[in-house]
């Protein structure tokens, strides 16, 4: 039978099976240094899909150079808080 | 803007369906989508195990440097005043280009700190807890 889970502000946990979870012993080393995001630094860049006013559009960041950008995270669409 | 793991499209079903019920006009900055959350791990906020992005905020000023940022768990939102603060204290310190500080508490409209010589241990004498946190 399907189980109810609780709803929150994440992807619910899923009762473990065993997960074969793929490592890559490298990446993850890299991956630590990029990780790290310091005050005065510059901030990575990046364009995303995005939704803008009623149109689909692209967003990259270096087109905001010259402006302020608040960049706000957030779990999910549709969550609570 | 905004980030999260979903699609544009569930973006504009929530800001139409739900977040323009809450706000005039419906979200006025880009709701970007970061499926399988690479610019959150970019940002060291990427949450692998819930497939999410934690509560990161970072203000990035107009060179593309981050001034500040921070990180919640997800079950407390934010205080978005505290950001603005932040963003307009930003902006006077990079407007007087760092002849001036903002001190503890400070709010737009209130006294800042001219940082020098004159200044080391008579901060007393321009600043009080009184002035910056009652209210």
């Amino acid at each position: 039978m399907p189980k109810e889970f609780k709803v929150g502000c994440k992807v619910p946990d899923m009762p473990s099976k065993e997960q074969p979870i793929v490592k890559n012993e490298e990446k993850v080393v890299e991956r630590k240094e990029d990780n790290m995001i310091k005050v005065g630094k510059p901030a990575p860049s990046f364009t995303a899909p995005a939704y803008y006013q009623g149109k689909f559009v692209s967003i990259d960041l270096e087109e905001y150079r010259g402006k302020w950008v608040l960049l706000c995270f957030y779990p999910g669409d549709f969550t609570f808080v | 803007m905004s980030v999260s793991v979903d699609s544009p499209f569930v973006h504009k079903v929530w800001n139409d369906s739900e977040l323009s019920k809450m706000v005039d006009g419906g979200v006025q900055f880009p709701m970007l989508s970061d499926q399988g959350g690479k610019i959150g791990t970019l940002y060291g906020i990427y949450d692998e195990e819930g497939g999410v992005e934690t509560r990161g905020r970072f203000i990035i000023d107009p060179d593309g440097i981050v001034q500040g940022f921070e990180v919640l768990t997800p079950p407390v939102g934010r205080n978005v005043d505290e950001s603005v603060r932040q963003v307009k204290a930003f902006q006077l310190v990079r407007e007087s280009e760092g002849s001036e500080a903002t001190p503890s508490g400070w709010q737009p409209g209130k006294k800042t700190l001219k940082p020098g010589p004159d200044l080391v241990g008579n901060v007393w004498k321009e600043w009080s807890v009184k002035d910056n946190y009652d209210k």
